[in-house]
């Protein structure tokens, strides 16, 4: 059974078709890529999975509920988790502040009027903040933190939702290659260790092919094809059009 | 808690002091000191929406003037008893903010400002215009305040101590999980969109509670002048307690009330000498926003520093600033 289903979906910003017919499946426990040149629409895509933006056309599909039409804090509690591009955080809280914001949140105490944010919540942010390597700058403002780790927190405030489903867009995007294998290395242990599902997209090819299980190929915003990473690389439309091949499609 | 009661202790000290002062003062600086208390609570509950809650709350002053003349008609036109005129204040003031913030909410920063200026200036064309209940431009006079507190003195130490309440209870509020999203909100609406907060309904509950403080002000304003008028709700006083958070820092939490204090002074004092005190005003604010971009009070918790409130470290916190009292 699929746990997310994303079908025949479409966006346009005037002119212009961003998402052009996209379609993706996500197993439940898999690591899934969605790969395609920069314009592709990998982040259209995303934005319409999780609700910041709404398809024109076609469906998205979470565990068997119907979700397109939904805003995006409650397809957030329906159990899919995203991070941004760019370090999308809360400059001026600390970092403990910044996840605690989302594990309050999950915990429904967002609304507590009385009551000492202090005093909530404390042992699952500092869970997350040690899953991520950040446990020794909870206390600094999120704002003034290294690039890296920006990144590292987008992440952690994405877990505070203890999500299903993670998404990822471009989790590497600025990263010298350290940082990217670091990176990487957290993605793989936080899918195992929590068995998350987790859905990404990256331009790092070498990267998208050691540790997807999936992978989706946008175009365009036209999906070529999904499949293993084997059946990805031998395709021979999608040589053409992505991976090198001398004309695009 | 040691630290806590440390960093609290200042305020404290200030607090028994103001205890102590009416009786050695003139009777003129008891009453401009009650006056500061009134604006600093006006700017306090502004700041919850502007500095904590990231909202252009452009026309506040409407709430502040709905919970005076709310008040003043309860006790001139009805023969209902003060306490009731007393709570309807700030709760009609926290209807119409909750009336008007639905609109507001709905848009984005800019044309938020934009709506509650218009919407704000019609409820002053409203109480400017309709004689017959609000006495138009005249305002309402001789309001009958009991007696109790209607000496400078008694007024001095009822609003001294229902400014405390409030604002222990905002200081609660903004600590308080609620308040605590309110601040992710304004640091990023779509970041907290996507950790399942619904923001919309958040901003709107936090404009209620902060035009229900206004309306508190407004009530306290007419306990201590007894008379209410049309520029209670004007936009040029939005503009003014506007101002009064920018002086004493946005982010911090007493900020608005050095803020209030530096501008009643200000044109008490200076008033005195010139007509043209906001010229004065106008410098200062040229200088502040290039040399001190946090407020007064932000400069001076940055440079002496007391410690931010929550789990923040002081040695932590750069100069974009943080959660500080």
């Amino acid at each position: 059974m699929w746990m997310l289903q994303v079908e025949n979906v479409y966006k346009s910003f005037g002119d212009f078709k961003a998402v052009n017919g996209a379609n993706l499946s996500v197993n439940k426990a898999d690591l899934v890529a969605v790969i395609g040149p920069n314009g592709a629409g990998k982040t259209t895509l995303f934005n319409l999975i999780t609700g910041q933006l709404k398809p024109d056309r076609g469906s998205v599909i979470f565990n068997d509920e119907n979700i397109t039409a939904l805003p995006a804090y409650q397809i957030c509690r329906k159990g899919i988790g995203r991070s941004f591009q760019i370090a999308n955080i809360f400059p001026r809280l600390t970092v403990f502040r910044n996840v605690q914001v989302s594990v309050l949140s999950q915990q429904r105490k967002s609304w507590k009027l009385f009551y000492p944010a202090d005093k909530l919540a404390g042992e699952e942010t500092e869970s997350i903040l040690k899953n991520v390597g950040l446990s020794d700058k909870a206390r600094h403002i999120a704002g003034s933190l290294a690039y890296g780790d920006q990144r590292a927190l987008e992440i952690a405030i994405a877990l505070g939702n203890e999500p299903e489903l993670l998404i990822l867009d471009e989790p590497t995007a600025g990263m010298s290659a350290e940082e990217t294998a670091a990176t990487m290395a957290l993605i793989k242990r936080l899918a195992h260790s929590r068995g998350l599902t987790i859905l990404f997209c990256e331009h790092d090819m070498e990267v998208v092919f050691n540790v997807a299980q999936s992978i989706m190929v946008l175009h365009q915003g036209l999906t070529i094809m999904q499949g293993k990473p084997d059946d990805v690389r031998n395709s021979n439309q999608v040589q053409e059009c992505y991976l090198g091949g001398a004309e695009p499609c | 808690m040691k630290s806590r009661f440390k960093s609290f202790a200042p305020y404290g000290v200030i607090w028994v002091v103001l205890l102590f002062l009416p009786p050695v003062i003139p009777r003129f600086y008891t009453y401009i000191l009650t006056a500061i208390f009134v604006t600093a609570l006006l700017a306090m509950s502004l700041n919850m929406v502007v500095g904590h809650g990231g909202m252009f709350q452009f026309h506040h002053a409407a709430f502040y003037g709905v919970g005076a003349y709310t008040f003043s008609l309860i006790l001139t036109k009805t023969s209902l008893p003060f306490w009731v005129g007393f709570a309807a204040g700030p709760v009609v003031a926290a209807i119409v903010g909750l009336l008007i913030g639905w609109f507001c909410v709905r848009l984005t920063r800019l044309y938020f400002g934009m709506l509650q200026i218009s919407l704000g200036s019609l409820i002053w064309a409203i109480a400017f215009r309709w004689y017959s209940l609000t006495g138009g431009d005249d305002g309402i006079h001789g309001v009958p305040v009991p007696d109790v507190i209607s000496s400078s003195i008694s007024a001095y130490y009822f609003i001294l101590i229902l400014l405390t309440i409030c604002l222990m209870i905002m200081y609660a509020v903004l600590r308080s999980p609620f308040g605590m999203t309110l601040q992710a909100i304004r640091d990023n609406p779509e970041r907290c969109e996507a950790v399942g907060i619904n923001v919309r309904r958040h901003q709107l509950l936090g404009i209620v509670i902060a035009t229900f403080f206004a309306g508190v002000a407004g009530v306290l304003f007419v306990v201590l002048e007894q008379s209410v008028f049309p520029d209670l709700l004007f936009w040029v006083l939005s503009l003014e307690i506007f101002i009064m958070c920018l002086l004493g820092g946005w982010f911090t939490f007493a900020g608005p009330i050095m803020g209030a204090a530096i501008m009643v002074s200000l044109r008490t004092f200076v008033g005195i000498y010139t007509e043209y005190w906001t010229l004065i005003l106008g410098i200062i604010l040229i200088l502040l926003i290039f040399f001190l971009p946090e407020g007064v009070w932000g400069y001076v918790l940055e440079k002496f520093g007391s410690r931010p409130y929550g789990r923040v470290e002081r040695k932590d916190v750069d100069a974009s600033g943080g959660e500080r009292i």
